[in-house]
């Protein structure tokens, strides 16, 4: 995964971590601010990291998911996931080339370019639908998932999704993704 | 004739109207700068460009706290009185949406009637205050082991991305005024967190939460958008530093020049990798190429003014503008950046923007 940090990184970032420490060092503590409570922590600590961290109980399928879309979803992304009022959700590239850098006709979405499906649960969930973010409950998260990664081709019919088999997907697009090596310098990347 | 009495709050001239230019009437949409009618390097804030994804949430700052946990010794939350007591830092620093320029980059000569708003009105600068990230790091006990955070907003959509530590340890901080008042919430009021020097995007505004891990989250600002394709079936994830730019602001559509004779080339440069050393301008296409002034202050991670003096001779002339930065790095033409990146890559959008100037005077975008 990128961005797991290697030696250098490690080493360059406890020196960074040293410097910024040593540049307020001359700063007491000030102890304003006030211990967060658990029940705060809990109703905001809704992100899902790539590797399942997060996910709650409860599963779903892509029947339901169908359902839920069909009322939900279909007026802004389309009946398979095209694209209407909105930007599409579902296609593949043929043979699943990553060339948009070159092609502007490659279509960009879930099945052509997400590198983890975890992110798809942790995006319907805090943002979508548009205009009700953040109140479908697990069980429908889950079925919503495995409707679009489906209209990807990545689920099939009567597949489900729970807190196990979600971060076990292996996107078409995972291993695409590299850190950034631009450094200025005279080269241009 | 008197005039007005002395009022409780300013306004501007009757005779002057800048205006942003709003992209759609929508939540997820954008306003642009007017960068052609601005003078100087400071955007008034009621001028400053707005990205958001779901629209400009109202946040009653008697209500608002910001949590920071996970890879700490002491969970805490913050309110904005107590942000407020701790040391504060004021800045100048410029800020862009890293999609800025998409137009402009696609545009292969197709449109010359586009302004510099049009095309990059997505950047601005303000002073920023606020209060510096690894204070408040240092106040909750962060472990070593911490090599990203997460910061959420707390939009509609509560808009997530992940920053390295490094940021922390370095220059970030909690931003709660701009220009000397509280934000507007545009930009995120009644506090954001600031980045000097990186896309816009990753300066999470309306912030309320601070998680710190030791992996990224993955969250879809950082994979499905605000990635780079690049050339050879790859694309640039976590790519924040903002490379050199520079734009001229005038001449520039749809200005006309009333005539031949000297008129003053204007416009600002930035980088995302502290100062700007030279911008050079090019009256000939690009073919000679000589210094700009640079006007003070030059600030790091901050728009610079340049200026150069110019005497038309009524001929056709296209006229560009070249930034290098403290690194040695040189704004690149077009042609090196799709080389570098391929065509159709859909942030950092840098290159060289020139502009024809036509015998008539009317001036183009030649792109
Ligand atoms: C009223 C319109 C609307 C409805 C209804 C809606 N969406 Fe969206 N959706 C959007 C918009 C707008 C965006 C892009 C937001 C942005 O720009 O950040 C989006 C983005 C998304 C994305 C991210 C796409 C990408 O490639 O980054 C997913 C996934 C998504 N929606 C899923 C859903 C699901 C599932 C539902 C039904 C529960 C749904 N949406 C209902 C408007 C809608």
């Amino acid at each position: 995964m990128p961005g797991l940090l290697n030696e250098a990184e490690l080493a360059a970032l406890a020196e960074a971590r040293d410097r910024g420490l040593r540049s307020i060092e001359g700063l007491p503590p000030f102890g304003f601010g006030a211990p967060a409570d658990a029940d705060r922590i809990a109703q905001w600590d809704i992100d899902i990291g790539p590797d399942g961290e997060g996910l709650p109980a409860g599963r779903g399928s892509v029947e339901r998911g169908e359902a839920l879309y069909r009322n939900q979803c279909v007026q802004c992304h389309g009946s398979r996931g095209e694209g209407a009022d909105y930007e599409a959700l579902a296609g593949r590239t043929p043979g699943d080339r990553f060339e948009f850098a070159d092609h502007r006709s490659h279509p960009i979405t879930v099945g052509s370019y997400w590198p983890y499906a975890t992110t798809l649960y942790d995006y319907i969930h805090r943002a979508m639908p548009q205009a009700a973010p953040g109140t479908l409950p697990p069980d429908d998260v889950y079925a919503l998932t495995a409707f679009v990664l489906h209209l990807n081709g990545i689920l099939e019919p009567g597949d489900q999704l729970d807190r196990e088999s979600l971060p076990r997907i292996v996107m078409p697009a995972r291993d695409r993704f590299v850190r950034d090596d631009r450094r200025g310098g005279p080269e241009v990347r | 004739m008197q005039g007005r009495f002395p009022s409780e709050v300013g306004t501007r001239s009757a005779f002057e109207t800048p205006e942003r230019l709003v992209s759609r009437p929508d939540y997820s949409s954008s306003s642009r700068t007017p960068l052609h009618y601005l003078q100087g390097i400071v955007t008034p804030a009621d001028l400053h460009f707005e990205r958001h994804h779901a629209g400009v949430p109202n946040i009653d700052p008697e209500r608002w706290e910001l949590l920071i946990h996970g890879f700490v010794e002491r969970p805490m939350t913050f309110r904005l009185a107590d942000l407020k007591r701790f040391p504060a830092e004021s800045r100048l620093r410029f800020l862009e949406c890293s999609g800025n320029g998409g137009t402009a980059y696609q545009n292969r000569g197709r449109r010359g009637d586009m302004s510099p708003q049009d095309m990059d009105g997505l950047t601005s600068t303000s002073e920023w205050t606020g209060v510096p990230l690894k204070l408040l790091f240092r106040e909750v006990g962060a472990r070593p082991e911490a090599t990203w955070f997460l910061a959420e907003g707390m939009d509609a959509a509560v808009m997530t991305r992940s920053i390295p530590m490094e940021k922390a340890w370095d220059d970030a901080i909690i931003a709660y005024a701009q220009n000397g008042e509280p934000l507007r919430p545009e930009q995120g009021y009644p506090a954001r967190l600031f980045l000097p020097g990186w896309e816009g995007n990753s300066s999470v505004k309306w912030i309320r939460r601070l998680e710190l891990s030791d992996r990224p989250f993955m969250t879809r600002e950082e994979t499905s958008k605000y990635t780079d394709p690049l050339p050879g079936g790859k694309a640039r994830m976590f790519s924040f530093g903002m490379d050199a730019k520079s734009l001229l602001t005038f001449p520039t559509w749809p200005a006309r020049l009333d005539g031949p004779g000297w008129w003053e080339i204007r416009g600002i440069a930035w980088t995302g990798r502290g100062r700007i050393t030279r911008v050079e301008i090019s009256t000939d296409g690009g073919r000679s190429w000589e210094d700009a002034e640079l006007q003070e202050p030059v600030l790091p991670k901050c728009h610079v003014r340049f200026r150069k003096l110019w005497n038309w001779d009524g001929r056709r002339a296209t006229l560009m503008s070249r930034a290098t930065d403290e690194t040695g790095y040189v704004q690149p033409t077009r042609e090196e950046l799709h080389a570098a990146r391929g065509s159709y890559t859909r942030y950092h959008f840098n290159q060289i923007r020139p502009w024809r100037v036509e015998p008539d005077g009317q001036v183009f975008f030649a792109g």
